[in-house]
């Protein structure tokens, strides 16, 4: 259409100015793209690029290695060992089936497994490593590398893995590790970032759980660049960490495996202390178990006996058990009435077979009663009517008091789990605890660490420590920190009549080598390495009946307390024999024969023993030597 | 009157015509490609495969293209405006029955050597159609009721088809530059101020639809709009484009992260790093400098046809051009304003630098349609 000159400039002149109008505006929106440009870029640029940096930059951690556990000789218990597992990275395997195929005759693998694994492998990202197969032996890793060219994408990883090489010997001293659990994250405040790491063993009881800041060490970290989908390109820093600490313990391996050994069949515990130090030598608990075997989880074929056992192998009863100490608390009365003065030198008490307090008739063990004795004659025959008198004249403020300055009744200090603190029971005690008085019979029963009176084995080998030097003597398991010599604790002197204590351990001298006393039968008859010692028979029933008439689960706990040599003190023991019936039949053959092992570290000769029982002690020996601990180091399935 | 008068009193016939090109136009054209060569090399870590590569190949033939069509007289192409139109509508219409669809959303046809995108033609053949209908209606019925619902079928057809596809983001572009050339043609302002309130009116109904079963937008296109809204409701979902884009903008700074330094892309925490999110990357590792630069060469591009458009007394031609530009601005500000999370993501590249050819051969072609406009200007 043609149009006239007047309507060309008058349109154009509008098109002008609506071109104009509209480009004005396209240019103050471009503007504004400025505006907001500059205001992401330039304004808020700091806080974009930190997180374009938290994108890209994914921070790992290294585990630290963990610290290695050994005897006071330098014999390992726990130790870390290489293991081994065979991964698949998908996108390097090509046809993965293919593979899993070829893979699966070299490493065993079951047709489930093959299943599960290729299952994981299509769900995870293909440059991720899928574990096919943990814990491989090392047969497994070389058929793997020999035939690389043929499995791509296949490769073995190699971890570590805890192994304790003493199995069951330290299981109740060292104890174990295990993968970290939710229950473990949660008991934690602020639980170490290292922890969430996948296989990180954290340790679950005794020294591997109660030195765990020392032993874990800390973790070192690695930047690393990874793309969106989460694929490392490159590491960018590197902080190492610091390997946990090895521990040097005070327990002696050879002597715990004797004892562990010596224990067989058994449901019992033997503390043996330094006498000097404190150091435990020896820490047994029977039966025991095989740590390793909870490394990894363990199986239910294997825990539920070690749950269901009646003889509880779970526990460690050397700390965790608390047990009337019976008779062993005799010396704690006496103490108690020579400290006070009540009993004097030669001065003798009638023994007719029972005492009557407040209407009440209190048996001795001897129905017919002991007739006049005096300190060393009571211990000796270990009579009850004796210290029924003492504690009367005492009472059981002062001999709770005195038991205490020995170490019973108090927690010690040890890194091992569920230490027990006995109970010294005083008026006070009962009267919070059971909100009823105490009664004059408490106190009986209290004199002869019957009643409410609690004690474990470790307890009671302080006790006899403490009387074999007369100084505090604390127990303790830690000799070394990589290395660096722990300081002893305590041992400051206790603060009483060296001739009282004197007294004391002559009275238990007779006690074991005097022809009439109750451990006259375990004596060491080696001149210089001379045992003194107490036994006890702690009452699980009431009625008084012939031991081997009962089940086992009503039969007496045999105790025996003792320290060797005794003019110079080096090592005071405690056995403790589960429903085991009398201290001086069963706890205190124990004690002499564990006591010569450490005597003589590991080598006593024949002629430590009394003449009679060497044919006997011979084959015992031998058989003994040759016991190996129990461990399943599970070193792959190949190389059982 | 342009400078040109006092040199040349009439239009230029054969090859001369080259010289009457729009020269600064075509540099600044290829500037902006080549910064687009520059970027999809580095997205590729450092390659001319597989992007730069083709991209260079498809920019030559484009200049090509746009110069032989710059060279054919401007009223041949008013002439096929009606044919162009009926055409695409044509292939709109073909492409929901015979095309292929990727990516969920935009259709083609596969042309063999090249996909060709109906609704990427439509952009230029309906700005032609409108160019050419107000070149063809006297000025004065401009605004009469008729004459302006004629030319909304004209828009709301191919509109429509395209929304069936689903393309969102052309449908809008489609809208957008229709409206703006009956706006530059003279239709009054009473009937935009209606459209607008319409327009809010609808917004509103479409949001109170949905969930019901008069629902008038996909689920998809709701959660857009949702995440557009507040993107950090869904950082590694839905949101996440436009989280990450805005991360790879800030992080560039003042002078950005250098060269093929970009974490964000060469990682690839940026979603379609070649295609619609191109200026992210661009603007990580040249910062806001880099930035602007580009925003300058596009906004030189709108003032140069602009002032063209201007100075071109034939109205269909000014038309034509004023609309190849209103599309071309409305292409790149989309674009920037999703990658800045201004707008929600819809899917529409960045203009001559986004990796794609079909949408590149288009754009060359509508610049050619500017350059026969300008060549054959009455003088």
């Amino acid at each position: 259409m043609r149009r006239s000159r007047a309507d060309t400039d008058a349109s154009h002149g509008k098109l002008s100015r609506r071109a104009a109008l509209l480009g004005g505006a396209q240019l103050l929106f471009m503007g504004g793209l400025a505006a907001r440009m500059r205001y992401l870029q330039v304004d808020q640029a700091d806080q974009f690029r930190l997180l374009a940096e938290e994108n890209r930059i994914n921070i790992r951690l290294i585990p630290p290695k963990r610290g290695e556990i050994f005897d006071r000789n330098g014999m390992q218990l726990a130790q870390n060992v290489p293991s081994y597992r065979i991964v698949i990275v998908r996108e390097d395997a090509g046809d993965v089936e293919d593979v899993m195929a070829r893979l699966a005759p070299l490493i065993d693998l079951t047709e489930e497994q093959q299943k599960t694994a290729l299952a994981e492998l299509n769900r995870s990202a293909p440059f991720l490593p899928v574990t096919i197969a943990e814990n491989v032996s090392w047969d497994a890793v070389s058929a793997v590398s020999v035939n690389a060219p043929a499995l791509p994408g296949v490769s073995p990883e190699v971890g570590s893995t805890r192994v304790y090489p003493r199995g069951s010997d330290f299981a109740h001293v060292v104890g174990r590790v295990g993968r970290v659990s939710q229950k473990d994250l949660d008991a934690l405040e602020d639980p170490d970032a290292v922890l969430r790491i996948p296989r990180f063993h954290i340790g679950k009881i005794n020294v591997e759980a109660r030195e765990e800041a020392l032993l874990r060490g800390t973790a070192g970290t690695k930047q690393v660049e990874v793309n969106a989908t989460g694929r490392v390109m490159r590491e960018l820093a590197r902080r190492e960490g610091q390997s946990g600490a090895d521990l040097q313990l005070t327990l002696d391996a050879k002597l715990q495996n004797y004892v562990q050994a010596r224990l067989a069949g058994e449901s019992a515990a033997v503390v043996i202390i330094d006498c000097e130090k404190g150091d435990v030598v020896a820490n047994a608990s029977a039966p025991s178990y095989d740590p390793n075997l909870f490394i990894g989880g363990i199986l239910s074929r294997d825990y539920d006996p070690l749950l269901n056992s009646r003889y509880r192998p779970l526990v460690n009863k050397t700390v965790q058990g608390a047990y009337p100490p019976a008779s062993t608390f005799k010396m704690m009365t006496a103490m108690a009435a020579i400290e006070e003065g009540i009993i004097g030198a030669d001065e003798t008490v009638y023994c007719p077979g029972y005492l009557e307090v407040g209407g009440r008739r209190f048996h001795c063990w001897k129905r017919g009663g002991h007739g006049w004795l005096d300190l060393e004659g009571s211990l000796k025959h270990s009579c009850d009517v004796y210290y029924y008198d003492l504690a009367l004249k005492v009472g059981i403020e002062k001999i709770s008091a005195m038991a205490q300055r020995f170490g019973l009744g108090i927690r010690h200090d040890l890194p091992l789990s569920s230490v027990n603190s006995g109970l010294l029971p005083t008026k006070d005690w009962k009267l919070r605890q059971r909100g009823e008085s105490w009664v004059i019979g408490d106190t009986v029963n209290a004199s002869i660490g019957q009643g409410f009176m609690l004690a474990s084995p470790l307890q009671l080998a302080v006790m006899t420590a403490r009387i074999a030097t007369g100084r505090e003597v604390m127990p303790r398991i830690v000799k070394s920190v990589n290395g660096i010599e722990e300081s002893v604790r305590g041992n400051r002197s206790l603060d009483m009549k060296e001739q009282n204590l004197r007294r004391m351990r002559k009275a238990m001298y007779a006690v074991v080598n005097d022809r009439r006393g109750t451990g006259y039968r375990s004596r060491i008859i080696a001149e210089g390495m001379r045992m003194a010692g107490k036994t006890g028979t702690s009452q699980v029933r009431s009625a008084i009946v012939n031991n081997n008439e009962v089940p086992w689960e009503q039969r007496d706990h045999a105790l025996f307390v003792g320290f060797a040599p005794y003019d110079t003190p080096r090592f005071a023991c405690a056995v403790l024999v589960e429903h085991g019936g009398g201290g001086s039949t069963v706890a205190a053959p124990i004690a002499r024969d564990a006591m010569l092992q450490a005597l003589y570290n590991g080598e006593p000769p024949l002629d430590a023993y009394p003449t009679a029982d060497r044919g006997r002690i011979k084959t015992q020996q031998q058989q003994l030597r040759d016991v190996k601990p129990d461990a399943r180091i599970n070193k792959g399935k190949n190389q059982a | 009157m342009s400078y040109l008068e006092y040199t040349v009193k009439s239009v230029p016939t054969g090859l001369r015509k080259i010289f009457y090109l729009n020269w600064p136009l075509v540099l600044l054209l290829t500037a902006v490609a080549g910064t687009g060569f520059l970027m999809l090399y580095s997205v590729a870590g450092g390659g001319y495969d597989p992007w730069a590569e083709p991209q260079i190949k498809r920019f030559a033939i484009g200049l090509v293209l746009m110069i032989a069509v710059g060279l054919v007289p401007v009223w041949l192409w008013r002439n096929l405006a009606g044919v162009a139109y009926s055409v695409s509508i044509a292939l709109l219409i073909g492409v929901e029955f015979f095309g292929s669809v990727g990516m969920g959303a935009q259709r083609w046809i596969d042309l063999g050597f090249m996909r060709l995108q109906p609704s990427e033609l439509t952009k230029i053949t309906l700005v032609m159609f409108l160019a050419a209908y107000y070149d063809w209606l006297p000025t004065k019925k401009t605004s009469r009721p008729f004459w302006v619902l004629l030319p909304l079928i004209f828009i709301l057809v191919p509109t429509a088809l395209v929304l069936k596809q689903p393309d969102l983001g052309t449908a809008i572009l489609l809208l957008a530059a229709g409206g703006g050339l009956m706006f530059l043609a003279g239709v009054h302002w009473a009937y935009f101020a209606t459209v607008l309130a319409a327009f809010i009116g609808l917004v509103t109904t479409v949001f109170k639809s949905r969930g019901t079963s008069w629902q008038m937008l996909q689920n998809y296109q709701f959660r857009r709009i949702d995440t557009f809204l507040d993107p950090s409701t869904d950082p590694l979902g839905a949101g996440y484009h436009i989280t990450q884009s805005k991360i790879a903008l800030g992080s560039g700074g003042w002078t950005g992260r250098g060269f093929m330094q970009g974490t964000q892309s060469r990682l690839n925490f940026l979603p379609e790093k070649h295609t619609d999110f191109i200026f992210t990357t661009l603007a990580e590792e040249f910062g806001f400098l880099g930035g602007v630069s580009l925003l300058t060469l596009y906004a030189l591009i709108i003032v140069f046809c602009v002032a063209s458009a201007v100075m071109n007394k034939d109205r269909f031609a000014s038309l034509l051009t004023l609309g190849v530009a209103l599309n071309f601005f409305l292409f790149f500000s989309v674009n920037m304003s999703m990658v800045m999370g201004l707008a929600p993501v819809v899917g529409v590249p960045l203009p001559l630098v986004s990796y794609g050819g079909s949408a590149m051969l288009v754009l060359m072609l509508a610049f050619g349609l500017v350059q026969s406009a300008h060549v054959h200007r009455p003088r």
